[in-house]
């Protein structure tokens, strides 16, 4: 376990009720770095963030968020976290500049005036700063709750689908402000279903059932995949990739607009399955990398296929 | 519209209200509970003529007419004769502190003047906060002491057992002397507004954070149970000492019921009885997973405070267990106090013992929402 970890956890396991939300999660993000959590709905993003700032208890498993006991160091990691929940938790009743003053104080931050000026200058809302909280659009809601997880001026910040619902321009500034903060030294541990936002950060953790699949930048992720990929241009897609999708060897067939991605785990068996149609004069093929999408959605396939084997 | 159609969605509102109605036991609990709890406090515990109401008989000496006075006052079911023999002051004390509704007190020479044929007096004193609970026992008396003398006045006696009644019974009504509804029912209502909205307030305050989303935000900060705890708690305090002051004023105004007492004192102790009820409703919001069922639970809590506390009925006319039940209840024992202090111009000494239980129920409460209190998710 590295000294400069600002996560290092091993083997942690949680069931909610029936459901084993997380197996075997073994993580290790080092300061400064932007880490994507990835995964489908219900795969234990949120669970494996809860654990990490102490608002589960894992039920087997162990490690350290920022040098403190994730066991035994909860109230510590508590204090230099900022945590933005999924849903909007702030006072729907407060204004902007009331649920950042309060958030200050529960943090006991000194010269809490100061302190929310200086956060709502940086994040653009000291014109709104009098606005509801509940009247307020889902990207200024956002940028309300990012403003409250800085204000303690935290080292880690979990971030747990800061952009769902939120519109490209509204997302792209967010992203930039993440950037600005990673760049100032802060460790962020963001969860996504946006492709585009995961080829932002420096590390991606892709889960499924529960289970950390790949864990590596965009490159080690799409590698680890092991998926050759074409695209080919077709003037009728749909009867094609029908038509693809029953042959062996081909895995993946996705249709964007009238171009088909085709993927397969094995390159061979792709071209063997691709050939007859590579003579077709009416298809334009091309060799492709997989894309990140592509690569996640292999492995999920791959994880259901064995998971349910050896269930 | 026809009607096969009717049948198919009105079935299926119907499947979907019993799966939910199932799925929320502690409601499906409460449509049971209450109308039982109701049967029960009312059939067996209420009684709007009370019997057996605490007195003492005050004899200079034991004579054989004090004797078959205290044997004929029992028999007439009224009164349960408290065996110990007080003195005049020690009676009085017990009287202001609520532990006896009445005093009778046969004067010394009580014998000597009846059998001189005089009319001596039978003095009997009763705590008329509660006009309701002594009108019947009071009615009761002069028969019974009627009973009392026919048994006893016979051989050379016999004489002046018919017509005109032999002795008087002098009547003193305290602390209300005329008998007014409202003088009881004031101080009583600041006990029952109190209770109501004090543990409603509260008890809605964890769950609306749940509710709301606002409580995993509320987690994920570096705050104490405790904190969160006298922070919900104290804003209320206030509310409910406004409260008071609001039922103050328009009793004197509008009432003219007296405050004979200190209002100093009064404020501290209605400090000490809002801080139980606040607790008791944040403990309640600890317990219950929506704001539905913290309703449910204040209402719960609410049902027996009344019917149990003597606001409604009198207390002392309450069998043991009933009794033993409302002395839980934090308004039995405000209830008490105020009327005190209020009425009777109760001191701290005569008050205290019952706010040491509502500090202890206050405790108790804490107690169990700590133990409640959740820091995480799980």
């Amino acid at each position: 376990m590295s000294a400069d970890a600002a996560i290092a956890v091993r083997g942690l396991n949680k069931s909610i009720g029936a459901l084993h939300a997380v197996r075997d999660v073994s993580i290790e993000v080092r300061r400064g770095q932007i880490c994507g959590f990835l995964g489908p709905n219900g795969s234990g993003k949120t669970t494996t963030i809860r654990l990490l700032c102490g608002l589960l208890t894992p039920d087997s498993g162990d490690g350290h968020c920022l040098g403190f006991d994730i066991l035994r160091q909860s109230a510590a990691i508590k204090r230099e976290v900022g945590y933005m929940t999924q849903r909007f938790s702030f006072y729907e009743d407060l204004s902007i500049r009331e649920n950042l003053r309060f958030v200050a104080r529960m943090y006991g931050v000194p010269r809490p005036n100061r302190v929310v000026n200086e956060a709502l200058e940086r994040l653009g809302l000291t014109k709104r700063q009098k606005q509801l909280a509940g009247t307020l659009s889902g990207g200024w809601k956002q940028r309300m709750a990012l403003a409250a997880c800085i204000l303690h001026q935290p080292q880690l910040l979990l971030l747990d689908e800061p952009t769902a619902g939120v519109d490209p321009k509204a997302r792209r500034e967010f992203w930039d402000q993440i950037h600005l903060l990673a760049g100032e030294g802060l460790t962020v541990l963001v969860s996504t279903h946006y492709m585009d936002e995961a080829e932002r950060c420096n590390t991606i953790a892709y889960l499924d059932t529960g289970r950390l699949l790949a864990f590596g930048s965009v490159a080690d992720i799409i590698h680890t995949s092991g998926l050759t990929t074409w695209h080919v241009d077709a003037p009728d897609p749909i009867a094609l990739a029908t038509e693809l999708r029953r042959q062996p060897g081909i895995a993946m067939v996705a249709a964007f607009g009238n171009t088909l991605h085709v993927s397969g785990p094995d390159a061979a068996a792709l071209n063997a399955a691709l050939a007859p149609y590579r003579r077709d004069s009416s298809l334009r093929w091309t060799e492709s990398n997989p894309s990140l999408e592509d690569a996640f959605i292999s492995l999920m396939e791959r994880n259901r296929a064995t998971g349910s084997v050896a269930a | 519209m026809n009607r096969s159609t009717f049948l198919k969605r009105f079935t299926a509102i119907l499947a979907k209200e019993f799966v939910q109605m199932r799925r929320d036991r502690l409601t499906f609990a409460m449509m049971i509970g209450v109308p039982i709890m109701q049967l029960i406090l009312f059939g067996y515990a209420i009684n709007s003529d009370p019997r057996a109401l605490p007195t003492a008989v005050v004899a200079a000496e034991a004579t054989p007419f004090s004797r078959s006075l205290v044997a004929s006052l029992e028999h007439s079911g009224y009164f349960r004769i408290d065996p110990t023999a007080y003195t005049a002051s020690q009676a009085r004390e017990k009287l202001a502190r609520g532990e006896l509704m009445f005093i009778v007190t046969i004067p010394s020479d009580f014998t000597r003047t009846l059998e001189r044929g005089e009319r001596p007096a039978l003095l009997v004193e009763a705590d008329a906060t509660d006009p309701g609970a002594t009108g019947g026992a009071l009615a009761a008396v002069v028969q019974a002491a009627n009973t009392a003398l026919a048994h006893d006045l016979t051989g050379p006696l016999a004489r002046l057992a018919p017509g005109q009644d032999p002795f008087e019974v002098r009547v003193h009504r305290l602390y209300n002397p005329e008998g007014v509804t409202q003088y009881n029912i004031v101080p009583g209502l600041i006990g029952l507004i109190l209770t109501m909205t004090m543990v409603m307030m509260t008890s809605l305050a964890m769950t609306r954070e749940r509710e709301r989303g606002t409580f995993e935000n509320l987690l994920a900060m570096p705050v104490r149970p405790m904190e969160v705890m006298f922070g919900k708690i104290v804003p209320y305090i206030f509310v409910g000492l406004v409260q008071v002051a609001v039922i103050l004023v328009v009793g004197r105004y509008l009432f003219g019921v007296p405050l004979v007492g200190s209002l100093t004192m009064l404020s501290g102790i209605l400090v000490i009885f809002i801080a139980a009820n606040l607790t008791i409703g944040f403990t309640f919001s600890t317990i219950a997973k929506n704001q539905l069922q913290a309703m449910q639970m204040t209402f719960f809590f609410f049902l027996p405070s009344i019917l149990l506390s003597g606001f409604m009925f009198p207390f002392r006319g309450m069998p043991g267990w009933a009794q033993a039940i409302g002395e839980i209840f934090p308004l039995t024992h405000f209830l008490r106090i105020v009327r005190g202090v209020m009425l009777k111009g109760s001191t701290w000494a005569e008050v205290q013992p019952e706010v040491w239980p509502l500090l202890a129920f206050m405790g108790v409460a804490m107690m169990v929402a700590m133990a409640r209190y959740r820091r995480t998710l799980d």
